[in-house]
């Protein structure tokens, strides 16, 4: 369960630009929920996915997972239980190292960074078998740069690499978004089935009103700073492209654009 | 042959310092100007050590664990105190200046009565005869050597990996959930420590421990490093820490040819220029300075 509890953030606080986005925010997600997150720019999509990660402090309020207050927990702690696919292809995977570097690097996630060897050469044939899973070839390049890729190549090993060890919860911000339709669709099939089967709880951020209905089980629809629309299960199912899209004129109109 | 047999000694003890920059510049894209202060703090410390009776490779140990703190000071500094990486290495190479003081007691200190690595009993045994006038040559490569391969098998383990990853891609590390500052550290220290052990055997080898030794440092291993990876960049087979010695190696060439020609006073104007025109022809350089200022 992760929980987000009277959440107060400002942007440029004690400055004439000061900016309050959250006012008394609340979120509850529960376990195995796999929520859709849409909404206009600077509705605090990213901001939100940002407080729950560490990225970014909060003026007052508190971040929960389970029973536990993580509001004081440095980014790079809470990371041990959260796995984050970013926007940017680049953010997930490290350029100057090969692909096997970069498998390595994420299976290691949680032990020690020690001076053992850095591949763990019996691993090789599991990371060649995750790998395959993604059906772009990858597998047969374990030696290639992974700067020499393409972003919806890194896309999938970002993906990949961020749910290789246990972690009960998957971040996406917009993680499709900067790739071509194809591999965006090749993306989003992969993230259903890694969410399904691992059972993690995720919380996905998408301009991409298909892709909010027709993954996960939950749609949250934020607007200046709140949740305006929160459709759970058979409520969710519902819905179509056509309904949101109508909710989205309309506070559209209201802000008067 | 002595000309270049001098040389390559010269371009062999700076390729340990280059070895070091080549860790902080290239994988930590961290500009580390501590090295100015840890190359001669590894002579002040070789100097304090064999004046005292000392035995001279155990002084390549200590200077190398004091450079590493120096090195882990400047990390503190950066990432606990939060001053930027540049200043960062300038606090530390100032202060270090001070530090060579207090260890080595003078701003000059003469070797030349001390066992050291490159003449003792033991060498004198081992060597043949007509290998002796090689033998400084011999030692400064075997110890060379032996600085890249360990950095070469600390790069391939875990640690290593992350100290790879943390300068390519910081957000990486913290995704791994790693603190991103430790890592920096470690880096830090292992460079630190490297130059410090280039600055303790170019004290033994030059008999003499001299406060303002490291003048100019980080230009030289800066040189070496940009000559060694611009110069290798297309062959995969040489590795990097390779092309980074041999890079030493060349620069100190072009200086001892370029000094040839030049009264000495020159030598200073000679390095900055031939710094500048390697940066000038390097590509990747441009490319980054582009890209910085792109962003």
């Amino acid at each position: 369960m992760l929980e987000l509890r009277n959440i107060y953030k400002y942007y440029n606080p004690g400055t004439v630009n000061e900016m309050c986005l959250f006012r008394d925010f609340n979120l509850r997600v529960e376990e195995g929920e796999f929520v859709s997150v849409v909404g206009s720019n600077g509705s605090g999509k990213t901001s939100m996915l940002n407080i729950i990660c560490g990225s970014i402090p909060v003026e007052s309020g508190q971040v929960f997972i389970g029973n536990k207050d993580i509001t004081r927990e440095k980014e790079h702690r809470r990371n041990e239980r959260i796995g984050r696919v970013y926007q940017n292809p680049a953010v997930g995977t490290c350029p100057t190292m090969t692909i096997l570097e970069n498998m390595s690097l994420a299976d290691n996630k949680g032990k020690i960074y020690g001076f053992r060897r850095g591949t763990n050469k019996t691993r090789i044939s599991y990371y060649r078998e995750l790998l395959a899973q993604l059906k772009l070839g990858l597998e047969d390049k374990l030696e290639a740069k992974v700067g020499s890729l393409s972003g919806g190549q890194r896309q999938a090993m970002a993906l990949v690499m961020s749910t290789m060890t246990p972690i009960e919860f998957l971040i996406l911000d917009e993680h499709t978004a900067a790739l071509d339709p194809k591999t965006a669709e090749l993306i989003m099939e992969l993230t259903d089935s890694i969410v399904k089967e691992k059972n993690l709880t995720a919380i996905m951020v998408t301009h991409n009103l298909r892709y909010a209905m027709e993954s996960g089980n939950r749609l949250l629809m934020m607007h200046q700073g709140e949740v305006i629309l929160d459709k759970k299960g058979a409520e969710k199912s519902g819905m179509t492209v056509e309904n949101v899209l109508g909710l989205f004129n309309e506070i559209s109109i209201e802000c008067g654009n | 042959m002595d000309f270049v047999i001098s040389i390559v000694e010269q371009g062999l003890i700076y390729g340990i310092l280059a070895l070091g920059v080549y860790i902080t510049y290239k994988i930590l894209d961290f500009p580390d100007l501590t090295v100015d202060g840890s190359f001669p703090l590894g002579g002040a410390v070789t100097a304090f050590l064999l004046t005292r009776g000392i035995s001279s490779y155990l002084s390549l140990l200590a200077a190398f664990l004091a450079g590493a703190l120096a090195g882990i000071c400047t990390g503190l500094i950066h990432v606990k105190c939060r001053v930027r990486d540049l200043l960062s290495g300038i606090i530390m190479m100032t202060a270090l200046w001070s530090i060579n003081l207090y260890i080595a007691g003078t701003a000059n200190v003469p070797l030349f009565s001390q066992e050291t690595i490159f003449k003792n009993g033991m060498l004198e045994k081992i060597f043949p005869e007509r290998l002796q006038g090689y033998s400084t040559l011999l030692i400064i490569l075997v110890l060379t050597l032996i600085s890249k391969f360990l950095l070469d098998a600390y790069l391939q383990t875990k640690s290593g990996y992350l100290l790879r990853a943390v300068g390519d891609n910081a957000a990486l590390v913290i995704s791994l959930a790693k603190e991103q500052g430790n890592v920096k550290i470690i880096g830090l220290a292992l460079a630190n420590g490297l130059v410090s052990l280039a600055g303790s055997i170019f004290c033994q080898e030059e008999r003499v421990f001299e406060i303002s030794m490291g003048t100019g440092a980080i230009v030289i291993g800066l040189a070496s490093v940009i000559i060694g990876t611009s110069i290798f960049r297309k062959l995969t087979l040489l590795k990097a820490t390779s092309a980074v010695v041999v890079g030493s190696v060349i620069y100190k060439a072009c200086v001892a040819v370029a000094l040839k020609n030049f009264e000495p006073q020159a030598m200073k104007l000679i390095t900055s220029v031939l710094f500048l025109v390697i940066l000038v022809v390097s590509v990747e350089r441009r490319k980054k300075v582009k890209t910085d200022a792109g962003a």
